[in-house]
């Protein structure tokens, strides 16, 4: 039987978009920007397309998962930390958010970037000892946290205890809230693609590949990686400091298991390292995990299912798939 | 200028598990010099400068860097001191460019501090520092070498890429193990005078070394490891000439060859 093989060849155009000849010709500029503004686009024009009170409330829970499966992306795929504290950032971002609302009468739209830059120095503070320890330490101690934390909450009834804090101020109006999430989404997502390819974003990838070179070049590798939570933390909290006015509760939930699972099954699904590729896959897991709302609890065996499956068929994700298609020609050769 | 060593070991032990890889090991190196470090595999001589660069933690022992005691201090504050080393099985950072390998150690505060390169004045843009100093290190600038990935250059590359590390934080004395190795005759031919160049740029060297002839063209004092003890130190005659060297390389063809060659 005669061997066939797969061969995968730039395209032209991708090849002339790459140098600056780009901003010479329409066409190129066109290849270059069509697949951005397709997302930005498609995003802004959401809350119009679904414009029902339930659907614009799935959106801006879509938006919440975003930010974390983007933090999620960023801290393992670009610094090395493999994170299972979005329930973490989301719960001390969330109740900080309720806090400054209710106790010290903040407007939501002050309440949550203080929230955000408070909860994300919090958050580092509570993970930088185990920084300096490699290996799965990370994982675990980020997941030890939120568990932790609703004990301690419900043991000292702390924080309104087991009810929660109540009378949380929502945003000014429903748009609003839309508006500010999906912007808030774009803006770390972009964020996050920039930095990446910065010199900060060169020491990061450099901390997680090659940690021993870091420090010969006179760098400290848990500084760094502090920043990078830092950076990761404030995602996730900004994230729970919106839930909590979009719910106008903040209670126990907040640390619930969910939004650190989910946000990982989204960016094995939508392709891990390219941090679209997340935002891509919560749009598609989280509408898909409210319709199957009344299963409650087991939705969680949802998620696990579609992660094993992509982990075991070793799938690419789609924006990966995306990109290939998009950038490459693919045709059978024989060998 | 003090006559006071710039690098001062003294008695550094390591032992791993029960076994003693190093055993009260005490060196100094001037300011300018050029220190070699021979030995035959497996001495200790990598361990010795992991030891003194805190990349693995000593047992008992002190460094001293002008003076300070540094024998406590982290890793990456040594390096910000001035002290660098290159790594023996070489670690670049494979899925970045030549070039952007650079822009790590520039972006590390002692080379915010000391900055200036060409012309002082405040660091330019990173990639172009990198690529200058690639030059400077032997990689042809109007070639495609310096834009290469780091995981395709052969090995006399990646040694460059080694030393350039260094050279990106302006060191002060620079830790070298094996940057001769793997490399042709003729690869090494051009090191040489690269190494010289370094020494008139007033960085003092410690050279590991198994090519000995290469070694003894560029040092002046050869320190001898065998089984984590120092057997001796001294000019490369000196040192070839003692019988325990003799017996520590017994069989080994590099010293027949030096010794007949000497
Ligand atoms: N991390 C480690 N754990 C246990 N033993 C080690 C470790 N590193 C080195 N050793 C042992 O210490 C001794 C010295 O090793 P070292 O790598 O310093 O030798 P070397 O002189 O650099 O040899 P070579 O010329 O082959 O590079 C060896 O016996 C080695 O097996
Ligand atoms: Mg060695």
């Amino acid at each position: 039987m005669e061997q066939r093989r797969k061969e995968r060849i730039d395209r032209g155009i991708k090849v002339r978009a790459d140098g600056l000849y780009a901003l010479m010709s329409w066409r190129e500029l066109g290849y270059l920007i069509l697949p951005r503004m397709v997302l930005i686009v498609g995003m802004l024009i959401l809350p119009f397309v679904m414009p029902s009170m339930y659907w614009q409330r799935v959106i801006s829970i879509v938006c919440i998962y975003a930010l974390l499966a983007v933090s999620f992306d960023f801290l393992a795929h670009f610094v090395g930390l493999v994170s299972l504290g979005g329930a973490l950032f989301i719960g001390v971002g969330g109740y900080l958010s309720a806090i400054m609302n209710t106790s010290f009468g903040f407007p939501p739209l002050l309440a949550i970037p203080i929230a955000t830059i408070a909860g994300a120095a919090i958050c580092t503070l509570l993970l930088f000892p185990c920084l300096r320890l490699r290996g799965v330490y990370f994982a675990i101690v980020s997941l030890m946290y939120p568990l932790a934390m609703t004990r301690v909450i419900e043991a000292l009834d702390i924080l309104g205890g087991t009810d929660g804090i109540m009378g949380v101020d929502s945003f000014p109006n429903r748009w609003i809230e839309q508006y500010f999430v999906i912007l808030m989404v774009l803006l770390f997502l972009f964020g996050a693609r920039r930095l990446v390819n910065m010199d900060l974003g060169l020491v990061l990838r450099a901390v997680k590949d090659n940690d021993q070179a870091v420090r010969a070049s006179g760098m400290s590798i848990t500084f760094y990686k502090a920043v990078a939570v830092f950076i990761s933390s404030a995602m996730g909290c900004l994230g729970g400091a919106c839930l909590v006015h979009i719910y106008m509760w903040s209670g126990m939930s907040l640390f619930a298991l969910d939004f650190s699972i989910l946000p990982i099954a989204a960016t094995v699904i939508g392709g891990a390292g390219t941090i679209v590729g997340p935002v891509l896959g919560c749009l598609i897991l989280v509408p898909v995990s409210e319709l199957l709302r009344e299963f409650g609890t087991l939705r969680i065996v949802f998620y696990s299912v579609i992660l094993v499956a992509f982990i075991v068929f070793r799938s690419e994700g789609i924006m990966v798939y995306g990109q290939r298609k998009y950038h490459q020609i693919e045709r059978w050769v024989k060998v | 200028m003090s006559d006071q060593p710039i690098l001062e070991a003294k008695d550094v032990t390591k032992t791993f598990g029960g076994i003693l890889a190093l055993n009260r090991v005490s060196f100094h190196v001037n300011e300018g010099e050029i220190l070699g470090i021979i030995g035959p595999n497996g001495s200790g001589k990598t361990t010795l400068i992991n030891c003194i660069t805190a990349f693995i933690k000593m047992t008992s022992g002190k460094v001293f860097f002008r003076g300070k005691d540094i024998s406590r201090k982290p890793a990456h504050k040594i390096a910000d001191m001035g002290l660098t080393r290159t790594f023996q099985i070489m670690r670049p950072y494979y899925s970045l460019p030549a070039y952007k390998n650079l822009v790590i150690p520039l972006f590390s505060p002692r080379a915010k501090r000391t900055g200036g390169w060409r012309g002082g004045g405040k660091l330019g843009d990173r990639n172009t520092v990198g690529i200058d100093i690639l030059e400077e290190i032997g990689f042809e600038r109007d070639s495609f070498v310096p834009y290469k990935m780091a995981s395709t250059l052969p090995t006399g590359y990646l040694k460059r890429l080694e030393l350039a590390r260094c050279l990106a934080l302006k060191p002060e004395i620079i830790l070298c193990d094996e940057v001769f190795s793997g490399l042709s005759m003729s690869e090494i031919a051009s090191m040489v005078p690269l190494i010289e160049r370094l020494q008139m740029d007033g960085i003092a060297l410690v050279m590991i070394e198994h090519r000995l002839r290469e070694l003894f063209r560029v040092a002046r004092r050869i320190m001898v490891l065998n089984f984590g003890e120092k057997l001796i130190e001294g000019t490369p005659e000196e040192v070839m000439a003692d019988e325990k060297v003799k017996e520590a390389y017994f069989g080994s063809e590099e010293v027949e060859e030096v010794m007949t060659y000497a």
